[in-house]
């Protein structure tokens, strides 16, 4: 698994702090599944992350 | 010996000469009254921002214009402006993505929603080539077809003849931001000039469109060139003018600057308040890193009168509930579609 703000291994407990912190006002940049840095589009109530491997993630 | 901010007579009679000439008389501070106003030591700013907000409701009233925007064109942007993630010069993690219609007619329902009324399309470009031109007129007339919003634009420098185009299709408002003060723009931007931007504003008034033109603050300027930005937007006498906080962002020259602080961006915000007392004056991006959730509040009470609902271009913003709430809270209503303040 990978973090989602950095693309870096997301650790043993998954810690990455200002990742962590950043995540609150942040979509999603990285696939948490491959780190492949994904096509994100921010809508006024939302987003769409896609990722050319696993698809695509959603705030909803 | 005294610092910078120390507490003196001198310096607290720019709040006395603001009353008297801004919320008088309605003329702005000049760049040197901006320069004492930014000096303000902390202790006075609790009158600086109840000074300004008196001067907000006089000259403006308490309606407040709520905005959404929305990315059409994200990321690989040719220009290398500092602080923005959009650049393909920099290693950012933002990737390029175009936005299609039904997803744009989508986004301006979901916020005129909220209970907005301006809903502004962005692309991340120099300036729009014929693709963008042609996505944006056929975004424009879908929109119209579906959502009753004021529409703006913010496509980057343009040509008499896009300025032309744009008008015709019913952008009501065009945005293009100076960014920061003539003298300190080439640290910020080299890929074009503070001119180059000046001249696509003078071109957006000619043909009839309100002018919105803002910066960021917080990009290493000193209180000099945070003084000289508000003179110098003052000059150019725009209908709106947003004001954003730098949120560094990864990977770009920025990306390791300390977001302002917070009664700094306070301070700001009332100063350019008393120097343009009859514009619009927006919290746009980087509030919620820069003020935290208290900000809107305060920036509601300090001078502000618009805001940005929900979220920016490339990051998340407060829920736009949240806003709207305040809003009603403070009994500032939300301006009515088709209203000037």
């Amino acid at each position: 698994m990978f973090c989602d703000q950095c693309g870096k291994p997301a650790g043993a407990r998954g810690e990455h702090a200002r990742c962590v912190e950043r995540r609150l006002l942040e979509p999603p940049r990285f696939c948490p599944d491959c780190a492949r840095r994904m096509v994100v589009q921010v809508t006024p109530t939302g987003w769409t992350a896609r990722c050319s491997r696993h698809g695509e993630r959603t705030s909803a | 010996m005294a610092d910078s901010r120390t507490v003196t007579t001198t310096q607290f009679a720019i709040l006395d000469t603001a009353r008297s000439q801004v919320l008088g008389e309605g003329v702005g501070l000049s760049e040197e009254q901006v320069l004492d106003v930014l000096r303000l030591p902390d202790e006075a700013l609790e009158p600086l921002l109840e000074l300004a907000h008196e001067v907000r409701m006089r000259w403006c009233g308490p309606e407040v214009e709520v905005e959404g925007i929305i990315s059409l064109k994200t990321g690989g942007c040719p220009e290398d402006c500092h602080f923005c993630s959009q650049s393909g010069l920099f290693d950012s993690p933002v990737r390029s993505a175009w936005l299609d219609i039904p997803s744009l007619v989508e986004a301006a329902k979901q916020t005129a929603k909220t209970g907005a009324t301006e809903f502004c399309i962005v692309a991340a470009v120099r300036g729009p080539n014929e693709r963008l031109m042609a996505q944006v007129a056929a975004g424009i007339a879908a929109i119209k077809d579906a959502v009753d919003i004021n529409i703006a634009c913010s496509l980057g420098m343009l040509t008499p003849e896009q300025v032309e185009q744009l008008a015709a299709m019913g952008v009501h408002r065009y945005n293009h931001n100076l960014e920061t003060a003539r003298s300190h723009f080439p640290n910020v931007v080299t890929t074009h000039t503070w001119e180059e931007r000046w001249e696509t504003l003078q071109l957006v008034r000619e043909a009839g469109m309100e002018v919105c033109c803002g910066g960021i603050l917080g990009m290493g300027e000193s209180l000099e060139q945070r003084a000289e930005f508000a003179a110098q937007l003052a000059e150019l006498t725009p209908d709106e003018v947003p004001l954003n906080f730098l949120n560094p962002r990864p990977g770009t020259p920025f990306g390791d600057l300390e977001p302002l602080d917070a009664r700094d961006a306070l301070r700001a915000v009332a100063a350019f308040r008393l120097a343009m007392p009859r514009t619009v004056l927006r919290f746009a991006g980087g509030r919620e890193i820069t003020l935290g959730d208290l900000g809107a509040r305060q920036g509601l009470l300090g001078g502000i009168n618009a805001v940005i609902v929900g979220n920016y271009l490339t990051t998340l913003g407060r829920p736009a509930e949240a806003d709207i709430d305040l809003l009603g809270e403070l009994k500032m209503p939300i301006k009515a579609l088709n209203d000037t303040i």
